[in-house]
C-alpha cells in the first residue's frame, strides 16, 4: 500500500514561468502537446514537398517561384533538376515517416493521453520525458539543415541504401554533409524514441490507478503499451546501424561498403562490407516502424468508434490480441522489402509467409469494426467521421499487400508506384486519418474548447475523395509498370501515363490545400472555439472525468478509483447510456 | 450525413475498381516463359484482392448509411454471434486465401529461382554503373575475360575493366551498350554493380533483379518474341537514376548471329 502511494505522488512541482510552463516543461500533457506541434510543423513541410515533386512530375520544365532561393544549386531559376527532385522525394519519406508518423499518433497523443486513461498524475519519468522530446527537437533540426547547406539534402531515399549512402560525395550530389546530416538526425531521433518508449511501459505498468486492471485499459492505452515495446525493440536496432553507417562515411570503416567499387571511375578505399546487410538492419527495424506508425492508429481509432457507436465493440480483447499478434509477427517479415535484393531466394518463401498471415489478425480487427458497427446507433461528428474513413483506407491499403507480400508478384510490381500507392494508404493515409480523428475528439480536452464541426465536415470530405483520387491511381500506374523515385518518365511507354499523373498532381494540390482548413480550424477553435464541458461526447475513460482543460496534476491530486472497463456503453447508467470508469455504480450485465 | 458516406463510399469503391474490371490499365505483353504463371497468379490475387476491397467497402458504406444518427430511442444491438463469428470468418477465409496465394506463388517464383540455366544457354554479363548499363558477350572461346576495376576508364570506352593485353580470354569479349539476345534460347544473366545498387527491369519479360555491389548475381530467362523493349533501372542509384536505360532487343537466331558478329568486329 506504501509502495503503491509513492509511485501515486507527483513527481514534480507545478511549473512556473513561461520557460517552465511551455518550453522545459515536465508535464506529459504540454510534452504531448510539443510533439504533436512538431509533428505538424513536420508534416506541412512533407506535403510542400510532395507538391513540388508532383509539380514537377508534370510541369518539368515550370518556374517554381522564389524555390531557387532556397536551392541555388538545386532549383536554378526556379526550375527543379533532377538530383534535387531526389532529395525531395528524400526529406519527405524522413519527415513524414519518422517526424509525423512516430510522433502524432504514438509520441503525442500517447503522451498526453497514456498518464490520464490510466489515472497517473504524469509519466513514470517525467525528466527523461522532457529529455525524449527535446532530443526529437534536436533531431528534426539537424534533418532540416540539411536544406540550408551548400551540399544540398541527402538523394539516397529515407532508405539511405548503401552504398550510395555509404561512400560520400563521389556518389553524387547532396551525398557529403546532405547525408551526413541525415545519418545523425536518424541516430538521435532513435535515442529520443528509445527513452519514449521505456517510459510508456513503465508508466503503464507502474501508476495505474487502483482498480485499473491491464485489461479494464483503454484499446488506445493497450496500442501505445503494444507500441513502446515494438519501438524499446526497433529503434535499439537502427540505432547501432546509423552509427555504422556513419564510421563508414567518416572513419573508413567498411560495414556496408565491399571491395573494389569504382565510383565516378575513382577506386573506392574500401574492402569486404555488405550493401545487403544495411538493408536487413534497415528493414528489421523499418517493417515494424509501420506498426509503430498504424497500431496506435487502430487504438485511437477504436477508441473514438467505442465512443460513437454508442455501444461497445464485439470485442475489445480480440483487438487487443489481435494488435499483440501484429506486433509479434512484424518481427518476422522485414524480408519482404528485398524479395528481388539478391537475397537468398529460399528466404524470400520464409519471409511470404508471415506476411501473408499478418492478414488474419488485420482481417480479425476490420471485421470486429464492421461487425460493430451494426446495430450501433453511430454518432456522426467529423472524429468519427475520420475514423470510419480510417477503416476504409485501411481495407484499400491492406488488401494491395496481398500481392506484394507475394515474391512471384513482387517481381513484377515491385519498385514501381504500385508500392508507393501500397504504403501511402496504409500506412500514410489511414495513419493521417487517425491523426485527424484523434484531434477532433479530443481537442476539447486538450483546450477547453470545440473544434469547429462544419469546417471539420468540409475538411472530412474534401480529404476524404481526394485521398482516394490520388493514391488509388498509383496502384494503376503500378500494375502498368512505372518505375518510382524517377525524376522525370523518359521511357517509352510513360508519356501514355501522363494524363493519370495529372489527374493526380491535381488531386494532391487540391487536397493539400483543404489541409489549411484544418489548420484555420485547429488555430481559430483554439482561441474562439465555443467552450468545451468537461465530457462533451459522454465518454468513459478516465480522460473525460477530469476538467478540460485538466489542471496542471491531471486529478487534482485526487486518486481516482475505477470500477469498471472502459466500454461500458449502451447500458443504462444514471448519466445516460455509458457508465464511467470511476463510477462505483453495478452494472448488471457485467 | 451518414446516408451520405455510404453513398460517397460505394462511388468510390465502384470507381476504384473500373479501370480494374474493364482492363484499363494492365502489364504489357508476356514475353518469357516464365511470366505467364506470375501473370496468373497476379490475376487471381486481383480477383481475390478485389472482391475483399469492394465487399468490405460496401458492408462500411451500407452500415454507416443504415445506422447513423439513428432516432431517438432507436434500439442499439448487436451482431448475432459476436466476436467469435467474426474470428472463425476471419480465420477461414483469410487463412485459406493465405495458403492458396502462398503455396501457388511459390510456383511462379520457384521457376525463376530455383532452377538452374540449362549448359547451353547463352551467357551474358550485364554490368550497371551510374547511369548506364554495359553487356558483355564471351565471344568464340566462350570465356569471359578477369575483371580490373582499377583499369576502368570510360573516356577510353574501357568500361567493364578489362587487360586485353595481359587476358587471353578478354581479347575476343565483345562489349556493347544495347542488349541483343536470340528468341526462343535461353540466357544466362550474369549480374555485376560497378558502384552503387541498380536493378535490371524488363516488364515484357516479366524480370526483376537488383545489382548488389560485391555480389554477383545471376539470372535466367528465355524470350519467346521477337522485338525492342526497354531495360530500366528501378534502384536508386543517383540522379540519373530516371534516365539510366537500356534496350533489349530480341532477334531471330539469324539476326543475331550477324548481331554478334558485326559487333565483333567493331570492338
Amino acid at each position: 500500500m506504501e509502495e503503491a502511494l509513492k509511485s501515486q505522488a507527483h513527481a514534480h512541482a507545478p511549473a512556473e514561468g513561461f520557460l517552465g510552463k511551455y518550453v522545459f516543461s515536465l508535464d506529459h500533457k504540454v510534452i504531448g502537446k510539443q510533439y504533436y506541434a512538431l509533428a505538424l510543423a513536420a508534416v506541412f513541410i512533407g506535403m510542400v514537398l510532395s507538391w513540388l515533386m508532383r509539380f514537377h512530375l508534370v510541369w518539368p520544365n515550370a518556374k517554381i517561384p522564389g524555390l531557387e532561393l532556397i536551392a541555388k544549386t538545386g532549383a536554378p531559376g526556379g526550375i527543379i533538376t533532377p538530383e534535387y527532385y531526389l532529395s525531395l522525394l528524400t526529406m519527405h519519406g524522413t519527415l513524414m515517416v519518422f517526424f509525423v508518423l512516430t510522433n502524432a499518433p504514438f509520441a503525442g497523443f500517447g503522451n498526453y493521453f497514456l498518464p490520464i486513461q490510466i489515472g497517473a498524475e504524469d509519466m513514470a519519468f517525467p525528466r527523461f520525458n522532457m529529455m525524449s522530446f527535446w532530443t526529437t527537437f534536436v533531431a528534426f533540426i539537424v534533418l532540416v539543415m540539411a536544406f540550408f547547406i551548400p551540399d544540398g539534402p541527402p538523394i539516397s531515399g529515407w532508405t539511405a541504401y548503401a552504398p550510395l549512402s555509404a561512400v560520400g560525395k563521389d556518389a553524387g550530389p547532396g551525398l557529403g554533409w546532405g547525408q551526413n546530416l541525415w545519418v545523425i538526425s536518424i541516430a538521435i531521433f532513435c535515442i529520443g524514441q528509445l527513452l519514449g518508449s521505456l517510459n510508456f511501459i513503465a508508466t503503464t505498468l507502474d501508476l495505474r490507478a487502483k482498480g485499473m486492471t491491464l485489461m479494464r485499459m483503454p484499446i488506445s492505452t493497450w496500442a501505445w503499451f503494444i507500441t513502446s515495446a515494438i519501438g524499446l525493440l526497433a529503434f535499439a536496432v537502427l540505432l547501432p546501424a546509423c552509427l555504422l553507417l556513419l564510421l563508414d562515411r567518416m572513419a573508413g570503416t567498411s560495414f556496408f561498403i565491399p571491395s573494389v567499387l569504382a565510383i565516378s571511375d575513382r577506386l573506392q578505399n574500401h574492402a569486404g562490407g555488405s550493401p545487403l546487410l544495411w538493408q536487413h538492419l534497415f528493414w528489421f527495424f523499418g517493417h515494424p516502424e509501420v506498426y509503430i506508425a498504424i497500431l496506435p492508429a487502430v487504438g485511437i481509432v477504436s477508441h473514438v468508434l467505442t465512443n460513437s457507436l454508442r455501444k461497445p465493440l464485439l470485442s475489445a480483447k480480440v483487438i487487443i490480441y489481435s494488435m499483440m499478434s501484429i506486433g509479434f509477427l512484424s518481427w518476422m517479415v522485414w524480408g519482404h522489402h528485398m524479395f528481388v535484393s539478391g537475397m537468398n531466394p529460399f528466404s524470400s518463401l520464409l519471409f511470404s509467409f508471415p506476411t501473408l498471415t499478418i492478414t488474419i489478425p488485420a482481417t480479425i480487427i476490420t471485421l470486429i469494426w464492421l461487425g460493430s458497427l451494426y446495430g450501433a446507433n453511430i454518432q456522426i461528428t467529423t472524429a468519427s467521421f475520420f475514423a470510419l474513413g480510417f477503416i476504409s483506407m485501411f481495407v484499400s491499403g491492406g488488401v494491395s499487400g496481398f500481392f506484394l507480400a507475394q515474391p512471384s508478384i513482387d517481381i513484377y510490381l515491385h519498385a514501381t508506384y504500385f508500392v508507393v500507392g501500397h504504403f501511402h494508404m496504409v500506412m500514410g493515409v489511414a495513419a493521417i486519418f487517425a491523426i485527424f480523428s484523434g484531434t477532433y475528439f479530443w481537442f476539447p480536452k486538450m483546450t477547453g474548447r470545440m473544434m469547429n464541426e462544419t469546417l471539420g465536415m468540409l475538411h472530412f470530405w474534401i480529404t476524404f475523395v481526394g485521398t482516394y483520387c490520388i493514391f488509388m491511381p498509383f496502384h494503376y500506374l503500378g500494375l502498368v509498370g512505372n518505375v518510382r523515385r524517377y525524376a522525370s518518365f523518359v521511357d517509352d511507354f510513360m508519356p501514355a501515363l501522363m494524363p493519370l499523373h495529372k489527374f493526380i498532381t491535381i488531386a494532391a494540390l487540391t487536397t493539400g490545400a483543404a489541409q489549411f482548413i484544418f489548420l484555420f480550424n485547429l488555430i481559430h477553435s483554439r482561441f474562439r472555439g465555443k467552450q468545451a464541458s468537461s465530457n462533451p461526447w459522454r465518454g468513459t475513460s478516465l480522460e473525460w472525468s477530469i476538467p478540460s482543460p485538466p489542471p496542471w496534476n491531471n486529478f487534482g491530486g485526487e486518486h481516482p478509483v475505477v470500477y469498471h472497463d472502459a466500454h461500458q456503453y449502451g447500458v443504462k447508467g444514471s448519466t445516460g447510456d455509458f457508465v464511467m470508469q470511476t463510477s462505483p455504480e453495478q452494472i448488471l450485465n457485467e | 450525413m451518414g446516408k451520405l458516406f455510404g453513398v460517397i463510399l460505394t462511388i468510390i469503391a465502384l470507381a476504384s475498381a473500373y479501370p480494374i474490371v474493364t482492363h484499363m490499365y494492365v502489364q504489357p505483353v508476356d514475353i518469357s516463359t516464365h511470366g505467364h504463371a506470375i501473370d496468373e497468379q497476379l490475376a487471381d490475387t486481383m480477383a481475390e484482392a478485389g472482391l475483399s476491397f469492394v465487399l468490405a467497402q460496401l458492408l462500411l458504406a451500407f452500415c454507416v448509411w443504415k445506422f447513423s444518427n439513428r432516432k431517438e430511442g432507436a434500439k442499439v444491438f448487436h451482431l448475432r454471434g459476436g466476436a467469435r463469428l467474426v474470428v472463425v470468418a476471419a480465420f477461414i477465409l483469410v487463412g485459406t486465401e493465405v495458403l492458396a496465394l502462398g503455396v501457388l506463388g511459390q510456383k511462379a517464383w520457384a521457376e525463376v529461382y530455383f532452377t538452374s540455366p540449362k549448359p547451353d544457354a547463352l551467357q551474358v554479363q550485364a554490368q550497371a554503373g551510374q547511369f548506364a548499363f554495359y553487356f558483355r558477350y564471351p565471344g568464340p572461346d566462350g570465356k569471359f575475360g578477369p575483371l580490373h576495376p582499377d583499369k576502368i576508364d570510360e573516356g577510353n570506352q574501357n568500361y567493364f575493366g578489362l587487360d586485353p593485353a595481359n587476358d587471353v580470354e578478354s581479347r575476343d569479349d565483345i562489349v556493347t551498350a544495347e542488349m541483343a539476345i536470340p528468341v526462343n534460347r535461353e540466357i544466362h544473366l550474369l549480374m555485376h554493380a560497378k558502384d552503387v545498387g541498380h536493378s535490371f527491369y524488363v516488364r515484357e519479360l516479366r524480370i526483376q533483379q537488383d545489382f548488389v555491389p560485391g555480389l554477383d548475381l545471376s539470372l535466367h530467362f528465355t524470350a519467346t518474341q521477337t522485338g525492342h523493349f526497354e531495360i530500366l533501372c528501378t534502384q536508386l542509384c543517383g540522379l540519373g537514376h530516371y534516365n539510366m536505360k537500356a534496350y533489349l532487343n530480341v532477334l531471330s537466331q539469324e539476326d543475331f548471329d550477324k548481331w554478334i558478329k558485326q559487333k565483333a568486329s567493331e570492338q
